[in-house]
Order: structure tokens, then C-alpha cells, then sequence
């Protein structure tokens, strides 16, 4: 039986050339990752405190950007190619994403890593969020730019190959795995309106001294109105993942497609006009529009809510169809032993654990106590750092033997992979949240300080310097143990079968469903409805406060400007 | 279109927690009023903060009895005051801190409370605490501003009233 390299040959190797660089950055982001988790916790520093920041730029920019988008590249790729039954209608162009993306990502890389060899005299140490007027090197935004527009070439790609599939199949439902590609490209494009005006407008021109000044809250709110969707951008993978393989892998089927395409619609409608919540603690934006985003931010619960329950239903129905039985028996039954089920599994566990600390985040009220304190990057870590990563690790070891025609290396290995994720995460993310209730801040080499000491509820920040020293480590190791096997994968030999590729018809399928639900227009037009509403008036009031290109001067992040600032701070 | 029974209960317990946790903040918010950044605290001009009749010369100012204005620049990598100088303000009054930014962004936490802000160039962050117990807090700037970002702490002094002395908190 040949399986998808057999039948695409030209459309795996385009998705193994963005695995690739996912796999890659994961690799480099990891041990960045350790890095700052020995380092911040003062049990070995390997680099400087003033390369610290080099290290935390590009360990979000690698991982939170590169690592899930171009994984996100390659997946959709394959999930267009697949449920349309039909290669992709332009390989040319589909190349020519594919090289911009990366082009762009080497661009944006060296800019940052050149910051460790003051020597060339380029830096971009803006952290992923690049918050305006610290200023980077303008290869770091072109290199972003580059990035974006090969995401919106991407994006083309795949409607085009919906559009020829229409013209065969004008009365068909869209296939649902095509319908999640869509849905979720859709709520980009929208999304990136947003940092695709800050960077090409504001920063580009600045950056290269064309523009004196910049506004640094428009650039900010125009960042987060693109900061809050990629979440939704990194997630969306995870949740096809979850929707139409994980149930398979349970050995059973999806529980019903209708209620996949209502939140895939919901999360259109809903993941950009919320950024603001990512500002509660800004000056210049008035209350009410905070609680705007903060309601729409509570409804954008809904549609996780909705898929923890498909998706445990769905693997309760697996695990019935695999013999299971009683209230909760019928756990032991689910195929524990396949690391990409397992995965999946615990990566949905820790997703719920991250719903948890984000209903914190998202109260406006409560968030004062935890804002950028290392309570955010351990709830990140819980959520894009497991529920997403996590999934698209564990997929892997289903997707890629179908993309070489070669089996998984180690199915032991990668299942202790997976776990060793799972523990590392429990260990460093809990003692993160911890730390962060104790006030510890984030995005700090060395959270030590003369006049203070922090102080816990329980335990000791020894402790729990402790404990994240050691989750890093795990979670570092998880790495290794995952490059390992899939470059031995890759050497293996080339066999018939390489895994079960098969996704079985979902129990509920769309046919029932409304018609409407497939009506992308519709749905586009009121998203953009929602974010015009919950946009305008904030972006107009900043505008009036500052101009539109500010007042404010840049300020170049480099070593001398680090020299002489220390100087005034001594002096 | 077909909803399971279990999944529609589901459905009608998650909209009940959703608009329960905004009930709560509405009633936070409006109730018991709790007060949060906003664009209260106006604008000024980043480059001009030494003409500011308050920025101009940051510190703590009596605004009324047993009420007090504290006036913060954040800078690579100081606050001024609160660095090189504690921030001294009597127990048992209302303190309204004025918070901006004369470089790049800055956080102003005041370790292990709610009262934390951002300090953004061009723009003034106000909040209101209540200062009922003598003691000292520690403050970070909790947000990534350059490279000795982590060197970047300050102190507020909570004294007693007899102690305080409204020269030198830095006026
Ligand atoms: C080996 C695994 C990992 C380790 C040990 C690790 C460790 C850390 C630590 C300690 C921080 C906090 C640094 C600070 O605030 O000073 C951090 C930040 C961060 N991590 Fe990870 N991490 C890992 C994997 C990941 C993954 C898989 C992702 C996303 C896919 C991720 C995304 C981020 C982001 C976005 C930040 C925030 C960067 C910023 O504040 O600018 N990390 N990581
Ligand atoms: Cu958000
Ligand atoms: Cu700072």
C-alpha cells in the first residue's frame, strides 16, 4: 500500500523541506532554552548576562515563530494535499514560498545571532516581541517581513488548490481537514494586517533612519493586534492534529465533524479583536476597551472548552472500540505504548492545565498580580510550549514515516521522549507560575536584586530555582532524544508500509450540517466586522495622543549603548 | 445537524463560566472598584521631561491631607526616584503614582503586589494605593529594556508618619 510520498512525491518533499527548519530551530531553540534555565537560575552561566538577551531572542523568535510556523507550513501542506485528493495546482509557486519563508528566517537569525560577535556591528537583542523604540538591525524586520509575506504566499497556495478541487466538486462539502486550513488562514491574514503595517510602515523605515520617531504604543497595540491570533496560528495545528488524527490513533474515529467546523469558525470570528488583553497594564488605553477585549477573550474559551470535549470523546469511543470498558477502565484500553497517541494525550492534559493559568491572565483585574512575572512563560511553556509542541512532535512520529516512505526508527524511544517532555514541563512550568506569584520577573538574566528578596508562600525560590533548572534540563534532553530519532529515521530503509496513514470517516459527519457553516465569506466578513469594532476607537485615540509616527527617538540595542548607560548608572 | 446530549450540557456549563468570570471582573470593576491603568494619566512630551513641572523634578508631592502624588521617571536602567533613592511616603495614606518612560519601554512592579504598570514613553501610568503597613517594598522593572535590564530595582519605604519627611523623598 503506498502512503503519501508514494502519491505526492513533489508535495512530501516540499513538507519535509519546512519540517526541516522546524526540526532545526527546535533543536537550536532547545538549547537556548537551557541556557536560560541554568542561567536565570544561577546554576551555570554559560554566557554573559548581557548575551542573555541574544539567547532569549532568539530562543522566542526560533521557537514561538520559526519552530511552529514552519511546522504549520509543512502539515498544512500535507493536509490540503491529502483531503483534496489532488497535488498542488502550482509547484513553482509553491516553491517560491517555501524558499521566501526561509530566506526570510536567515535573515531574521543572523540578525539576531550576529549580536554575540559585537565585532560585525549588528544586533537585533529586541526579544520576539520587538517592542518599539528599542531598535534592531533593519535585517531583522526585513527578514520578518520576507517571513510574513511567504505565510500569505502559503496561504494563496492552498486556496488556489481548494479553487481547482471546487471546479471538479461544485456540491461537495469542503473537506474538513481543507475547511481547517482555510478557516485558520483566514483569521492570518487578518491577524498579520496588523504586524505587517508595523514593521513595513513604522519600523523598516526607522530602522534604516528614513522616519526619525516612532509612536511606541501604536506599534505595541499593533503588535499584540497580531500577538494575540498567532496564538490561535500555533494552536490551529494542534487542534487538526487533535481533530482528525488523534482519534485515530485512539483507534476510533472523530466523534462529529459539524462541531470541528463551529469552532474552527469560532476561533475566525474571535482570535484577533482580543489583543488588547495582552495591554491591560498600558497607559493610553481606556477601560472600556480593555473590557471589550477581555469579554471576547472570555468567549474565545468556548471553542476549547468545546474541543476538550471532543476530543476526550472521541478517545473514549476508541478506546470502546478497542475493548474499553467501565466509567474510567476504559483509559487503559487507549494504545499507550504508540508515542504519537501518548503525546498527543499528555499534550491535551497540559492544555488544560494552561487553560487554567490563562483564565488568570485573562482577568483583567487579577492580572495585575502576575504580569510579565515569570508566571507567563510558565503558562506559555504549558500551552504553545507543550499542548502545541508537544503535539507536533508527537505527530511526527506518525506524519513524517509517511512523508520518507521509512519507518519510525525507535517507538521506545520516542515514547519516553514524549514523557520526558511531560515531567520536565510539570517541573519547570509549575515552579515558573510559583515564582511568578512570588513577584520573580521574567525576561531577566538575573533575577537577584540588592534591595529585596522575594519571598513564597510555600517552599523556598530555591527551591524552585531548583526545580526549573532540572524541568529545563529534562525538556533539553526530551530534545536530543527526538533529533536522534528522527535523523535515524531517516537512514532507515525504505519499506512499503511505513505506518497506517489511514483517518477513518468521522461518526457525525458534515453532510447533516449547515450549509452556512461552509460559507467562508460570510464568516471573514464578520470577523472583520469585529475587529473594525474593537479596533477603531483605541487606534484612533493613540493616534491623536502621539501622531502617527510619535516622538519618540529610537533607542539601538548594542554593546557601547549598554557601556555608557552603565556608566550613567554608576555615575 | 446532530449535538449529543452530554456535549449540549457541556456546552450550556461553559457559556455559565464564561460569563460568570466576566460578571466577576464587571463587578470588580464597577462594584468594588478596583482601579486600573488607564488613559487617565494623559501624555507628555518624552523628550521634554525636564521642563515637566512635576517630571521635571520626580518625587513625592503632598496633594492633600494624608494624600500624596509620586511622580516616577523610569530610565536605562534606574527609577528616578526609587533607585538611587528610596521612595519615602507615610503609613496610612493615599499615594497616586505618576509613572512614564524617558527611553524605551519599562515595568514598574512593586514586588509581590498588584500595583505594577508599564512605563511608556509619551504616556503617563496612574494608580492609586493605600499605604497601611510601615514597611519596605521592593521595585523591578519587569519589563525588558536593554541589556543591564536585570541590574534595573528600586525601593519604597513605607514610614511612619512621624518619620516623614516630604523633602526627601526625592522632591
Ligand atoms: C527545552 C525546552 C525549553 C526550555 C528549557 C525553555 C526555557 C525557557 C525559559 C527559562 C524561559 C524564560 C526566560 C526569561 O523570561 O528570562 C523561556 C521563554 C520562552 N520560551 Fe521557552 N523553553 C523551552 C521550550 C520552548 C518551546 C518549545 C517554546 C515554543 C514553541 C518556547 C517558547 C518560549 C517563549 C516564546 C519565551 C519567551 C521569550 C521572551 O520572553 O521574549 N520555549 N523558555
Ligand atoms: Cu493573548
Ligand atoms: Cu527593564
Amino acid at each position: 500500500m503506498a502512503t503519501f510520498v508514494d502519491r505526492y512525491p513533489e508535495e512530501a518533499s516540499v513538507v519535509k523541506a519546512c519540517l526541516t527548519v522546524a526540526f532545526v530551530s527546535l533543536g537550536i531553540g532547545a538549547f537556548f532554552g537551557l541556557v536560560q534555565a541554568l542561567h536565570r537560575t544561577g546554576v551555570v552561566r554559560l554566557f554573559s548576562s548581557v548575551d542573555y538577551y541574544t539567547v532569549l531572542t532568539a530562543h522566542g523568535v526560533l521557537l514561538a515563530l520559526v519552530f511552529t510556523i514552519f511546522f504549520l507550513l509543512g502539515l498544512f501542506t500535507w493536509a490540503i494535499t491529502r483531503s483534496l485528493e489532488r497535488p498542488l495546482p502550482n509547484i513553482r509557486l509553491t516553491w517560491a514560498w517555501v524558499g521566501l519563508a526561509q530566506a526570510g528566517t536567515v535573515a531574521t537569525a543572523a540578525a539576531i545571532l550576529a549580536g554575540f560577535v559585537p565585532d560585525i556591528g549588528v544586533s537585533a537583542d529586541v526579544l520576539f516581541t520587538f517592542y518599539a523604540p528599542m531598535k534592531a538591525h533593519p535585517l531583522f524586520y526585513a527578514g520578518l517581513a520576507m517571513f510574513i509575506v511567504g505565510t500569505w504566499l502559503a496561504g494563496a497556495d492552498w486556496f488556489l488548490a481548494y479553487r481547482e478541487w471546487r471546479k471538479d466538486n461544485p456540491d461537495e462539502r469542503i473537506p474538513l481537514q481543507t475547511f481547517m486550513v482555510l478557516t485558520t488562514m483566514l483569521m492570518w491574514y487578518l491577524a498579520t494586517i496588523g504586524v505587517a503595517v508595523e514593521v513595513v510602515v513604522f519600523l523598516l523605515p526607522w530602522s534604516f533612519g528614513i522616519v526619525e520617531t516612532v509612536n511606541p504604543l501604536l506599534t505595541r497595540t499593533l503588535f499584540w493586534f497580531f500577538g494575540h491570533p498567532v496564538v490561535y496560528f500555533w494552536l490551529m495545528p494542534a487542534y487538526l492534529m487533535w481533530y482528525t488524527i488523534l482519534p485515530k490513533l485512539a483507534g476510533g474515529r472523530l466523534f462529529s465533524d459539524p462541531l470541528a467546523r463551529v469552532v474552527f469558525v469560532l476561533f475566525l470570528l474571535l482570535s484577533t479583536p482580543v489583543g488588547i488583553h495582552h495591554q491591560y497594564l498600558d497607559p493610553g488605553i481606556a477601560e472600556g476597551f480593555k473590557f471589550i477585549a477581555m469579554t471576547n477573550t472570555m468567549f474565545l474559551l468556548l471553542p476549547s472548552l468545546l474541543t476538550a470535549f471532543t476530543v476526550v470523546a472521541s478517545m473514549e469511543h476508541g478506546a470502546r472500540q478497542r475493548g474499553g470498558e467501565g466509567r474510567l477502565r476504559w483509559l487503559g484500553a487507549l494504545p499507550w505504548r504508540d508515542p504519537a497517541f501518548t503525546g498527543m494525550a499528555l499534550a491535551g492534559l497540559m492544555f488544560a492545565a494552561g487553560g487554567f493559568s490563562g483564565m488568570i491572565n485573562a482577568g483583567m483585574n487579577i492580572n495585575y498580580l502576575i504580569h510579565n512575572t515569570l508566571w507567563v512563560p510558565g503558562h506559555f511553556h504549558l500551552t504553545v510550549g507543550t499542548a502545541v509542541a508537544l503535539t507536533m512532535m508527537a505527530g511526527s512520529y506518525w506524519l513524517v514515516p509517511q512523508l520518507t516512505g521509512r519507518k519510525l526508527y525507535s517507538r521506545p524511544i520516542g515514547l519516553a521522549q514524549v514523557v520526558l517532555w511531560f515531567v520536565g514541563m510539570v517541573f519547570m512550568s509549575n515552579a515558573m507560575h510559583r515564582a511568578g506569584l512570588a513577584g520573580v520577573p521574567r525576561r531577566t538574566a538575573e533575577p537577584q536584586y540588592n534591595s529585596f528578596d522575594f519571598t513564597t508562600t510555600m517552599g523556598s525560590i530555591e527551591e524552585l530555582q531548583l526545580q526549573i533548572a532540572v524541568g529545563g534540563t529534562l525538556l533539553f534532553v526530551s530534545v536530543v532524544l527526538f533529533s536522534f530519532n528522527m535523523l535515524a529515521s531517516a537512514i532507515e530503509d525504505p519499506v512499503e508500509t511505513p505506518v497506517d496513514d489511514r483517518l477513518p470517516a468521522p461518526l457525525s459527519g458534515a453532510d447533516g450540517s449547515p450549509r452556512v457553516l461552509d460559507n467562508l465569506r460570510l464568516w471573514t466578513a464578520i470577523a472583520v466586522v469585529l475587529v473594525v469594532l474593537a479596533y477603531t476607537l483605541p487606534l484612533a485615540s493613540i493616534v491623536q495622543d502621539a501622531g502617527l509616527f510619535g516622538n519618540v527617538p529610537g533607542v539601538p540595542m548594542l554593546i557601547g549603548n549598554f557601556v555608557e548607560s552603565l556608566a550613567g548608572v554608576i555615575a | 445537524m446532530e449535538i449529543h446530549a452530554y456535549e449540549k450540557l457541556w456546552l450550556g456549563a461553559a457559556l455559565l463560566l464564561i460569563v460568570g468570570f466576566i460578571g466577576t471582573v464587571a463587578f470588580g470593576a464597577v462594584g468594588a472598584g478596583v482601579d486600573m491603568i488607564d488613559d487617565d494619566g494623559g501624555t507628555v512630551d518624552p523628550g521634554a521631561l525636564d521642563q515637566h513641572p512635576k517630571f521635571g523634578d520626580p518625587g513625592v508631592y503632598q496633594s492633600g491631607p494624608n494624600e500624596y502624588d509620586v511622580y516616577v521617571v523610569a530610565q536605562q536602567f534606574q527609577f528616578q526616584p526609587g533607585t538611587a533613592e528610596a521612595i519615602e511616603v507615610p503609613v496610612d495614606s493615599t499615594v497616586t503614582f505618576h509613572v512614564t518612560s524617558a527611553d524605551v519601554i519599562h515595568g514598574f512592579e512593586v514586588v509581590g503586589t498588584n500595583a505594577n504598570t508599564m512605563a511608556i514613553p509619551g504616556q503617563v501610568s496612574t494608580f492609586t494605593v493605600e499605604t497601611d503597613e510601615v514597611r519596605d517594598h521592593g521595585i523591578v522593572c519587569n519589563e525588558y529594556c536593554g541589556s543591564a535590564h536585570h541590574a534595573m530595582e528600586g525601593t519604597v519605604k513605607v514610614v511612619p508618619d512621624d518619620e516623614f519627611n516630604a523633602t526627601d523623598g526625592g522632591a
